[in-house]
């Protein structure tokens, strides 16, 4: 569904990415892991349009959007969230997720009748706050959710736009134990209808989601697999899971 | 809602008590301070309501001056033909500058809409055949039909008055639509809005070119209303002006641009006109310095009250409940 | 049209230019640095003028005027920055723009209230004649020194932001912002030094400008627009950009008004050269900055990538 090749970005005398190639299967759940500085959030920036690649191919769904602007592609059907959250704060829960939902279906371009009569918008909105949990904090203002909560709706917002290929960007990002696990609950619940790319360190999360892992090392691909092969690849080990994989 | 009908019935009933009282200068002054109310008014959608630093809003201003004053030069004295003209000048205009400078950001941004702005300041400045720098004096003031006498001090009141308000209903519709919601997101985060899937700056050139052509009917207005145009109406320091009416009055409150335009010049005029004995002993030619008040009371509102009088009357409503 | 009189227009292009740079340098490293608008700027222009006028009547002497006036001006700047415009650095760019206005404002009518309107600085008398630079070419002496005073602080300049170690955290502070403030630099030191540093250029372009044009209130606002434009098209926080983007400047507007009424003339009817040249001269600078930015929006060479 989502094929890069030789995707490559430099910024100045760094090389964020160095000759990419990695493609993700419809249905599945790929994970994209690597340490601190890798290049994930880079890459994925480049893939969701809001980073220009230097160099390489993107094809999505058959088509190339190599050049496509960032709103181009979520038209198509590709979603991102941020991970630093990135949410409307002086709106509501409901209001964040009805923006979302209109932007994708209708013309914004709208000037007269008011957007609170569109009952159809809010029932949509509520449906998902629901799916991501936030059903009691409709009305809340998004800044004064707590910080679980708050990556749920990040979330919810990518899921907004109904995308075929979602790119989650470490979305347990500061979350505790039980915030965790309700967002690996959902993920469980996304994939089911949609294609994710998980950027994610919550090692634990990616090996129970996972159907495929990309490791991505100072911008390189270094391993593709299934997680029990990249479990046990010796290079993987040395760069980047180490004594983790002992623990788990 | 309530205290915007009492504003408004205040509003109508004014130019008949001035009347009475044979004060006539005041309606024509007060049609002043409305057209410069709508002007504000332009300039707060682009720039509370959208986030859009713009400090070059006086160029549409100008624009629908000079377009609707070389109409009347010219002899076309319809408003029909004159405004509509004046509205769709500063519109184009508006869109080739939002075109380009939208293109910027943050600090870029406000200095491209500046220089765009006094670059029509030059162009205008230099065009000889109207007037140049010293302006050009109209024949008359536009001409509506219907018996609707312009001339008429009371009459162009209530025309510009109804005008102001058909501009604020457009304004509080527009913000509570699809539109205004996408804008007032892009104020609030503009990489979210671009990544659930609207093109960012679509909607902020669309917003722009909106404003300039409000822009536009208030100097077309303006233009009528002295029955004389000159290209200081296009300069910088007039668009630091009514930026000025905006954080005033309240930025991104729907009244914002009426309060602060209204509460300017009636500021201005006060202590050009109405000089207080103690000052005057303090300071024989004060009068001459009002800019010192304005630049102070501008300086203490950015720093101590930058929500502006309806901010501040708002808080007020919201502790009292 | 003569060589002698494009080289001449091309000279007092180029003196134009300088000054612009010297404004132009001092803005862009505030905008880069405090990432603080700052329209007060062409003010302090403006005081160089007032304060080096009052200095050259008092001394009688034009050179030691001057040389008090740029360390005065720098003070002025300096408690500007350490009173004022330091409570601006954290906040939006709306309000910077508001209250540096509300400062033009200010600052204008102090002046008046001190100086009145105007006033007079006349260029010294050893320098008003002119100099034959080559056969047939007869330059102002005065002229030739605002060039070559230029040059010099543009050379300082040069020497100070690259050679020293004030410099460097300049560059870096221009650059990233924030990793500067991570590794330990004494921020608030540094940007009043900055704001001292650029004030004074200010200072030295109203100065020496001052016997060429009027010295009254309101010259700043008119020159600030040239500065901005400059920077716009040299890219924000770059020196080098400002002295590519000055000269550029300096030199069009001056060719420009010089010659294209004359080479609408050789094409167009006499009375439409006659209307058209004196507007499109004044509207060249503007058109070259929206093509610039057009292709490059952040200008030519922007400090941050």
């Amino acid at each position: 569904m989502l094929e890069l090749k030789q995707v490559s970005k430099r910024f100045g005398g760094v090389v964020a990415t160095d000759n990419v190639t990695l493609d993700v299967a419809q249905g599945e759940v790929h994970a994209l892991i690597g340490p601190n500085g890798a290049g994930k959030t880079t890459l994925i920036s480049q893939i969701s349009g809001s980073l220009d690649v230097d160099s390489g191919e993107i094809t999505f769904q058959g088509s190339p959007i190599t050049r496509a602007k960032q709103y181009e592609r979520v038209k198509a059907g590709l979603a991102r969230s941020y991970q630093i959250t990135s949410i409307f704060k002086r709106f509501s829960v409901l209001d964040n997720l009805a923006l979302a939902v209109q932007a994708r279906s209708g013309s914004s371009f709208s000037f007269w009748r008011p957007v609170a009569s569109e009952a159809a918008l809010f029932e949509e909105a509520r449906v998902l706050a629901g799916e991501v949990g936030l059903s009691e904090k409709l009305h809340s203002l998004a800044a004064t959710l707590a910080h679980g909560e708050q990556r749920a709706l990040e979330v919810g917002l990518a899921l907004a736009t109904r995308p075929k290929l979602v790119l989650l960007d470490e979305p347990m990002a500061g979350m505790g134990p039980e915030e965790s696990a309700r967002m690996i609950e959902l993920i469980g619940k996304v994939r089911a209808k949609l294609t994710v790319l998980l950027v994610e360190h919550d090692m634990d999360a990616v090996f129970r989601l996972a159907d495929r892992i990309t490791v991505l090392v100072n911008g390189r691909v270094i391993a593709t697999g299934t997680p029990g092969k990249i479990r046990a690849d010796a290079e993987v080990r040395r760069a980047y899971l180490g004594d983790e994989v002992a623990a788990a | 809602m309530k205290r915007s009908l009492v504003v408004l019935a205040l509003l109508i009933v004014y130019p008949l008590a001035m009347q009475a009282i044979d004060h006539l200068f005041y309606v024509s002054f007060a049609s002043r301070l409305l057209i410069y109310a709508i002007a504000a008014t332009s300039l707060n959608l682009v720039l509370g309501y959208g986030g859009m630093i713009s400090f070059g809003h006086a160029a549409f201003v100008g624009a629908g001056a000079y377009v609707a004053s070389i109409a009347l030069a010219e002899g076309v004295t319809s408003a029909w033909i004159g405004w509509p003209a004046a509205i769709l000048a500063s519109a184009l205009l508006a869109w080739v500058i939002g075109a380009i400078s939208l293109r910027t950001r943050g600090v870029y941004f406000i200095m491209i809409t500046l220089a765009f702005a006094q670059m029509m300041f030059y162009l205008v400045n230099s065009m000889k055949a109207y007037g140049g720098d010293e302006g050009l004096t109209l024949p008359q003031r536009a001409t509506l039909g219907f018996g609707l006498d312009l001339a008429n001090e009371v009459v162009f009141y209530y025309v510009v008055l109804a005008l102001l308000v058909a501009i604020l209903y457009c304004l509080h519709r527009l913000v509570h639509s699809r539109f205004g919601r996408v804008m007032v997101a892009i104020r609030e985060n503009e990489a979210r809005v671009e990544a659930i899937g609207l093109p960012v700056y679509r909607y902020q050139l669309a917003c722009f070119v909106i404003a300039g052509a409000a822009g536009g009917l208030a100097g077309a207005l303006l233009a009528s209303h002295g029955k004389y145009v000159n290209p200081n109406v296009l300069h910088w320091v007039q668009s630091g002006t009514l930026m000025i009416m905006v954080i005033l009055g309240g930025v991104g409150h729907l009244w914002g641009g009426v309060i602060g335009a209204v509460a300017l010049l009636t500021l201005e005029h006060a202590i050009a006109d109405y000089p207080v004995p103690w000052l005057t002993q303090l300071a024989p030619n004060y009068q001459q310095h009002a800019n010192l008040g304005v630049g102070l009371v501008l300086l203490l509102i950015v720093l101590f009250a930058p929500q502006g009088i309806a901010g501040l009357l708002s808080r007020k409503r919201h502790a009292r409940a | 049209m003569s060589w002698i009189l494009i080289l001449e227009q091309s000279l007092n292009g180029l003196q134009f230019g300088l000054m612009l740079f010297l404004l132009a340098a001092g803005l862009t490293l505030v905008f880069g640095i405090m990432d603080m608008i700052n329209l007060a700027h062409g003010s302090l222009y403006m005081l160089g003028a007032f304060i080096a006028s009052t200095f050259v009547q008092l001394t009688g002497s034009f050179t030691l005027g001057v040389l008090l006036a740029v360390p005065a001006t720098a003070v002025v700047g300096m408690i500007l920055e350490m009173s004022l415009l330091r409570t601006l650095y954290a906040r939006d760019h709306l309000s910077q723009v508001l209250a540096t206005f509300a400062l033009i404002l200010i600052i204008n009518e102090l002046v008046r209230l001190v100086w009145g309107s105007d006033a007079a600085l006349p260029g010294p008398a050893a320098l008003s004649g002119p100099v034959e630079l080559l056969p047939g070419l007869r330059y102002p002496s005065y002229r030739l020194l605002i060039i070559g005073v230029g040059l010099a602080v543009a050379v300082l300049l040069y020497l100070l932001v690259t050679k020293t170690k004030v410099g460097m955290l300049v560059r870096a502070g221009a650059s990233n912002r924030e990793m500067a403030l991570a590794m330990g630099v004494n921020i608030k030191t540094l940007f009043t030094l900055v704001f001292g540093v650029g004030a004074a250029l200010c200072a030295v372009a109203g100065a020496m400008l001052a016997p060429l044009f009027a010295v009254q209130v309101g010259m700043g606002e008119n020159i600030l627009i040239l500065a901005f434009v400059v920077i716009v098209i040299g890219g924000i926080g770059s020196i080098r950009g400002a002295l590519v983007g000055a000269v550029l400047v300096g030199v069009v507007d001056t060719i420009g008004r010089a010659f294209l009424p004359i080479l609408l003339g050789a094409f167009f009817q006499p009375r439409v050269a006659s209307a058209a040249g004196p507007a499109l001269a004044s509207v060249m600078i503007y058109l070259i900055m929206a093509v610039v930015l057009y292709f490059r929006p952040k200008g030519l060479f922007p400090a941050r990538g």
